[in-house]
């Protein structure tokens, strides 16, 4: 009797065993699958930008602004200044923003107050930025045109660059306050007890130890912004005035790399040239975001370093 | 007790007044001698880590926390006073439980509260006040040649004599010391017991421990506190070997089951907030 337990038990270990090792290998797939689905996407834009590759040079079309697909002509640098931008403004006025209201909620709001403010902040991340585009077509619009863009000389039709960005730092920064303050409140209380405790005032606590301690993760939230910034399609489409051209001012219409997408899809179609043009865009950003989260990798290791606690 | 007094508490009570009422301390008096290593004792949950974080007014880093009675350095209030908190603070400094390096090198862990008050005239003054510090916890000659790599990469003992550099660093009459040897392994604890001796010659020292092996290795005065109350405050000798209190004896004799009084509405559970 003791034998047929022990054979039953044999049994019973060795199914353990082999679904010990068969969800090893399932999950291993699973993380393989991401990798190999970026390199697939990456070499189906690589495929299909192949036609416009052979038959311009890739120098000329980065660096000519006559963007014309009718006549043949691909100029991609109106789009890329258009990028350029709108993600730079947009991080400068959303960033500080950001993360001053990250140390007010993590570190000076309190109860009630605290609970409120965080609520709405996630209430407005959660909003889909089509709404964001919507309302600012009947407020945004109207008072950087009649108001904002003649205050300061310039005149307009409200739809632009500085618009977009605009809206769009109303977008992204809702996300970039949840994640600081997520690192912010994962900070163990003895840095905040040890700065004080030698009569640190809760200002220099926070500018010179907290603000490192959680630096890796603010720094995280705002390239995740940035991300967003650089990618966001809907928002510029509405917003931006759809004109493919340098732009002379922060008001002047323009196009980004994800509207020049949307805005001439419809003529795909017919084009050969222009699709693969097209598709070639989309390449230009997945390789820009790549390196950029890339990079951001090695100095987020960097600064985890240099900061650690 | 004939030697003076530094610190002094009167009539303390601390209450937490979160989703629910924890009464942490009831009405503490205690008097801390000037120069001498004071320990507190007592099971865990039972104030020690508020009385000692009340001192200073770290607690009010907490929400929710409502304080009375008051707490006198020398004849300086703590509490009733215009006196801005960071400057009472670097008067009574604090060294947390965990070992924690602030995210700077060792030198800027060491210059920080110094830097801050601006209390040097040169760069030169500062390293050199900077050396004798890390010379008095017996650090300097395991750093010298890395004063510039983050304080965090030291190890956990080393950390926390660094943390006691930083504080002793801003000159304070009195130190508060969290648990601190607790996370140590026992070599770094030895090293930084040694630390605290060597430093009672200039400081006031108040300890939380909850080894009573460690109280009785070093601090001077004992001040046993159950369920938020001084149950006995003694000097050592006289604390281990003839306490006054039944109390007293039934904790030193190993009974540290803390005996809640059922009809007591205000009796801290297992889940004081204090003691996280």
């Amino acid at each position: 009797m003791g034998g047929s337990t022990d054979s039953g038990s044999q049994n019973r270990l060795g199914r353990r065993l082999l679904t010990e090792r068969v969800s090893g290998y399932w999950l291993q797939g699973a993380g393989y699958f991401a990798i190999v689905l970026f390199a697939l996407i990456v070499l189906a834009l690589l495929y299909q930008s192949l036609p416009l590759l052979s038959e311009y040079s890739l120098v000329q079309m980065l660096t000519s602004s006559n963007w014309d697909p009718a006549q043949n002509q691909f100029g991609f640098l109106p789009a890329i200044v258009g990028t350029v931008y709108v993600t730079a403004l947009t991080m400068i006025m959303g960033t500080p923003i950001a993360i001053l209201a990250a140390i007010y909620i993590a570190e000076y709001a309190e109860g009630r107050t605290k609970t409120l403010v965080s609520s709405f902040i996630d209430v407005l991340a959660a909003i889909p930025s089509v709404i964001f585009g919507l309302v600012a077509l009947i407020v945004v619009v109207p008072f950087v045109g009649d108001y904002l863009a003649p205050a300061v000389g310039s005149s307009a039709t409200g739809l632009g660059i500085f618009t977009v960005s605009l809206v769009m730092a109303i977008v992204v920064t809702p996300f970039m306050i949840s994640l600081s303050v997520e690192s912010l409140e994962a900070l163990p209380d003895e840095l905040r007890e040890s700065s004080l405790g030698v009569g640190a005032t809760k200002w220099e606590t926070i500018r010179i130890v907290l603000l490192r301690a959680a630096g890796p993760g603010i720094f995280s939230a705002v390239l995740l912004g940035f991300g967003r910034v650089f990618g966001a399609t809907i928002v510029p489409a509405m917003l931006i005035g759809g004109q493919t051209h340098l732009p002379s001012s922060p008001f002047a219409t323009g196009q980004t790399l994800p509207t020049l997408i949307v805005n001439d899809f419809g003529e795909l179609m017919s084009l050969p040239l222009t699709q693969s043009a097209l598709i070639f865009v989309g390449l230009m950003l997945i390789v820009v975001v790549w390196l950029f989260n890339f990079s951001a990798m090695i100095l987020r290791q960097r600064l985890q370093q240099r900061w650690q606690f | 007790m004939t030697t003076n007094t530094a610190l002094t508490t009167k009539d303390l009570s601390v209450t937490y007044v979160g989703d629910r009422e924890v009464e942490a301390l009831k009405g503490v008096s205690i008097d801390f001698s000037a120069n001498q290593l004071s320990a507190i004792i007592g099971p865990s949950g039972c104030g020690k880590s508020t009385l000692l974080k009340s001192l200073n007014r770290l607690h009010e880093i907490q929400p929710n926390v409502e304080i009375s009675g008051d707490v006198h350095l020398g004849d300086q209030s703590v509490y009733n006073t215009d006196e801005p908190v960071p400057k009472l603070r670097k008067r009574i400094g604090y060294v947390p439980q965990t070992p924690t390096a602030l995210p700077l090198s060792i030198y800027e862990n060491v210059a920080y509260g110094v830097k801050l008050h601006g209390e040097y005239d040169s760069k030169n003054e500062l390293d050199a006040l900077v050396e004798s510090y890390l010379q008095k916890v017996n650090l300097w000659d395991e750093v010298e040649d890395r004063l510039e790599t983050p304080g965090a990469e030291l190890s956990t003992g080393q950390i926390q004599r660094l943390c006691l550099a930083r504080s002793l660093a801003v000159e304070p009459d009195v130190l508060l010391c969290d648990e601190v040897t607790s996370a140590l392994d026992p070599i770094s604890a030895e090293s930084v017991e040694e630390t605290l001796v060597d430093l009672k010659e200039e400081y006031t020292i108040i300890m939380v421990t909850h080894s009573m092996e460690q109280a009785q290795r070093i601090a001077d005065d004992v001040v046993f506190l159950y369920l938020g109350e001084v149950i006995e405050e003694n000097d050592v000798q006289t604390f281990f070997q003839n306490p006054e209190k039944e109390r007293t004896k039934k904790f030193i004799d190993g009974d540290t089951i803390v005996e809640y009084d059922e009809s007591d509405d205000d009796s801290p559970s297992e889940a004081v907030p204090a003691e996280r």
